[in-house]
């Protein structure tokens, strides 16, 4: 079957997050494909590589970024839901004027006809968050 | 379908749900909204975010009309619950209050 997941929650407040991550995780391993995984609310959140936890937990951000180099996933966070968030990639840097990015690898920003796309591609639309 | 549970205001889910409703219409999907809970306060008239300092977006609803999105839900008993009726709500005509299972 054809999967899209929608993460709507940060890593580390809520459990949303890590259990989309093992769903996707699961889905691979029985064979199943996976269309694309949307970040959108807080979710974006989990696409920045500046996160550092401590060396004792698990590392949401790197977890997602491998899994996706993995599974050559494509994994997409929604660019206004990342302006208000602070969540940068090259482009946005300099169409906004910031002096940074923190984009983690495997993620790309883009617009939220993608999740709409998602929902049409795929089988089944899976939601995690409240 | 579009759950919506949560208040306009105190978080992020509303206006970003809202969003999303306006580009899947604008991508010509079949678009119906379910309001639930404190979901129902999206609607009330009135929203004043003077205090709060949040930009106010009842008047995006207002588009949705625009959109062609007019399979709109309001929850009876989230309604009762919080001394709503419809003529509370900005969308009356195109609002049926119909009951809805809250889980």
């Amino acid at each position: 079957m054809k999967f899209a997941i929608l993460v709507n929650e940060g890593p580390y407040t809520h459990q949303a997050s890590d259990t989309a991550f093992q769903f996707a995780k699961a889905v691979l391993a029985k064979g199943h494909e996976i269309f694309r995984i949307f970040f959108y609310h807080d979710g974006v959140n989990n696409a920045t590589r500046l996160t550092t936890p401590p060396q004792d937990d698990r590392n949401i951000v790197n977890r997602w970024s491998k899994l996706a180099e993995e599974h050559n996933l494509d994994m997409v966070v929604c660019v206004a839901a990342a302006q208000r968030r602070g969540i940068v990639d090259e482009g946005e840097m300099k169409r906004n004027g910031k002096d940074a990015t923190n984009l983690a690898p495997g993620f790309r920003i883009s617009g939220l006809g993608q999740l709409i796309e998602a929902g049409i591609q795929a089988d089944r639309l899976v939601v995690f968050g409240d | 379908m579009f759950v919506n549970r949560k208040a306009p205001y105190g978080t992020i889910y509303a206006w970003e749900s809202l969003e999303v409703v306006l580009i899947a219409a604008a991508f010509e999907q079949d678009v119906s909204m379910a309001f639930l809970d404190d979901g129902v306060y999206q609607l009330k008239k009135g929203h004043n975010t003077k205090g709060i300092e949040v930009k106010a977006f009842e008047k995006t609803f207002g588009a949705l009309e625009d959109y062609d999105v007019t399979k709109i839900y309001v929850d009876q008993e989230s309604l009762s619950e919080r001394g709503l009726t419809t003529d509370d709500l900005a969308l009356p005509s195109r609002c049926s209050p119909v009951p809805i299972l809250a889980s």
